[in-house]
């Protein structure tokens, strides 16, 4: 069987109810249904998740390196963006 | 009913051995494909089912020597049995041929076990109950893993739907065995406590031929061909099977890891 014809699988797993899936890595798989036992046997296996994500990595958009000019640097040089920025009064001390 | 005693702890054990076999040989096949299945994800898929049966095979055999006795135990009864002593059902020891046929072969009995266990579940035998609860949510899992396989050789290129094609030819006589009872487990079966596996066969007709028709597949009725697992009569592969699986502890018996 040829893996270079099988599509790529990116997998986000929720380790426990109420915390988010984080992705975990990715794999080769036929359909999405096999991504996601795929996933199942890869990444949860000794009981690390109860929730498996499984997205075609083609239908990711994803920022690129090139972007980092415009999307990130002009951010660090707003201080006021941050709540850290601003002085409180004693009277909200706790905020 | 009258009943004696040491002849049903003996056709008892026979059973649970029955199936500790069928598990252990299949799971054993299965791992043959260990580090050689088409690509890695596949292959960390199948070896998991392999895994899955190999400790299925443990907790039988586990119950088996309990009810043997004689210090019998888990694994003296995996490796110092010869063939003629195994007694699991000739389809589970099939070598895996290429691709189509190891997923047909294991869809086929994937199929078998969901139903066959969701009845051992009812048996009345509470160790056989547990081990057939626990198990069939394994098995569901397999089903669900080889049901796409199908429709994807029978959907996929011209080469994949020929091959699923001979491998539905080829397993053909060795489906009508899975119905097959034999005397002792039809007493048992009696008993509450074997499952009659002849009632499967229309269920598990019906669950592949409704499968079959979808895939646009030949589905031929099932004919009794061959037979002779549950009596110790093998196809020529078992033999060569168990020489890989028992030669460490016939060449050094009680070796431990």
């Amino acid at each position: 069987m040829n893996q270079e014809k099988l599509a790529v699988y990116e997998v986000f797993v929720r380790s426990a109810r109420g915390l988010d899936h984080i992705h975990v890595g990715s794999l080769h798989a036929e359909s999405p249904d096999h991504a996601l036992m795929y996933a199942r046997d890869v990444y949860i296996r000794r009981s690390e998740g109860v929730s498996i994500w499984v997205v075609e990595q083609t239908n990711i958009t994803a920022s690129k390196e090139e972007d980092i000019a415009q999307f990130v640097e002009p951010m660090d040089d707003k201080d006021y963006r941050h709540a850290t920025h601003f002085v409180l009064p004693d009277e909200v001390n706790n905020m | 009913m009258i009943t004696n005693t040491n002849t049903n702890t003996e056709i008892l054990t026979r059973f649970v051995m029955s199936l500790a076999d069928d598990s252990l040989v299949l799971g054993q096949r299965l791992t043959e494909l260990c580090s050689s299945a088409p690509y890695l994800e596949e292959d960390l898929a199948i070896s998991n089912v392999a895994l899955d049966y190999i400790g299925r095979a443990s907790m039988f055999y586990k119950y088996a020597a309990e009810l043997t006795g004689e210090g019998s135990t888990e694994d003296s009864l995996a490796f110092f049995r010869d063939e003629r002593q195994y007694t699991n059902l000739l389809i589970n020891e099939l070598p895996n041929g290429d691709f189509a046929f190891t997923l047909l072969k294991q869809y086929y009995i994937d199929v078998f076990n969901c139903l066959y266990l969701e009845q051992l579940s009812q048996s009345s035998d509470q160790t056989l109950s547990a081990i057939a609860l626990k198990t069939l949510k394994e098995s569901r899992y397999h089903l669900k893993r080889s049901i796409p396989w199908i429709r994807q050789l029978a959907g996929g290129t011209e080469e994949s739907l020929h091959r699923l094609e001979l491998a539905i030819e080829e397993l053909h006589s060795f489906i009508g065995e899975m119905f097959v009872m034999s005397d002792w487990e039809t007493q048992l079966s009696n008993d509450g406590i074997a499952v009659d596996r002849a009632s499967l066969q229309s269920l598990w007709e019906e669950q592949v031929s409704t499968l079959f028709k979808e895939c646009a597949l030949n589905y031929s009725q099932t004919e009794i061909k061959i037979k002779g697992g549950r009596d110790g009569i093998h196809t020529e592969h078992l033999g060569h099977l168990l020489t890989e699986l028992q030669f460490i502890q016939r060449s050094h018996p009680g070796l431990e890891w």
